[in-house]
């Protein structure tokens, strides 16, 4: 992994069109600005992390069809 | 062709309606194509894996569940499913489902997205905290 230190107002370029601004910091947080091509999808980690995690917990069920057909929604 | 599924024995279906969901789901990325399979008489929707037998998740329409629900499409989605119009779109909920069903809670914040032209799907996720992860399905009951 390439590990690179930044001040606010600095920023790093990826490729010809991604740019990541480090537009914030205190003491445990830092807030990124990230001008990308729209068709390029940004999300935190964990939103993928949690995605997968209830994705298998949603498919691990054992539901008993029959009993759910009487479910009125 | 024949198919082995988590909840209906051994079915029959037509290779036409395979749905391809090229990137996967996340957490069953080996597993990338399944079969919808419409349960008669109620608004369940089952995906069901054809290389797993026992991957199948149930589904609802999100209207059904949040009739103001609504998001934007996003653009690499739009690109990745050939999107060419509106009503080619069918948005699902992945439920999760206890032991005890009024605790079903419906997953908002990542439906599954499917083009109906072309039969191909994803899971798109939505970074915005409006959407939750463990929406209630049957109101007032937590």
């Amino acid at each position: 992994m390439l590990v690179l230190a930044r001040k606010k107002d600095e920023s790093i370029l990826i490729g010809d069109n991604i740019e990541i601004i480090i537009t914030d910091i205190t003491e445990d947080k830092v807030k990124i600005g990230i001008e990308a091509p729209r068709h390029m999808k940004i999300f935190r980690k964990e939103l993928l992390e949690q995605i997968q995690d209830e994705n298998i917990k949603s498919a691990g069920a054992k539901v008993d069809i029959s009993a759910l057909r009487k479910t009125k929604i | 062709m024949q198919i082995k599924t988590k909840y209906f024995g051994e079915i029959q279906i037509d290779e036409k309606q395979i749905i391809d969901f090229p990137e996967g789901i996340p957490g069953f990325q080996d597993d990338k194509q399944y079969i919808m399979i419409r349960d008669e008489d109620t608004d369940f929707t089952f995906f069901q894996s054809l290389k797993t037998e026992d991957l199948c998740f149930i589904t609802l329409p999100p209207v059904l569940i949040a009739g103001d629900y609504g998001f934007d499409i996003s653009k690499e989605t739009v690109e990745k499913l050939e999107l060419e119009e509106a009503e080619d779109v069918l948005v699902y909920s992945i439920l999760n489902i206890p032991e005890d069903y009024k605790k079903m809670t419906a997953n908002l914040k990542a439906p599954i997205v499917v083009n109906i032209k072309n039969n191909k799907g994803i899971q798109e996720l939505l970074d915005d905290d409006k959407f939750d992860l463990k929406h209630p399905v049957f109101k007032g009951e937590e």
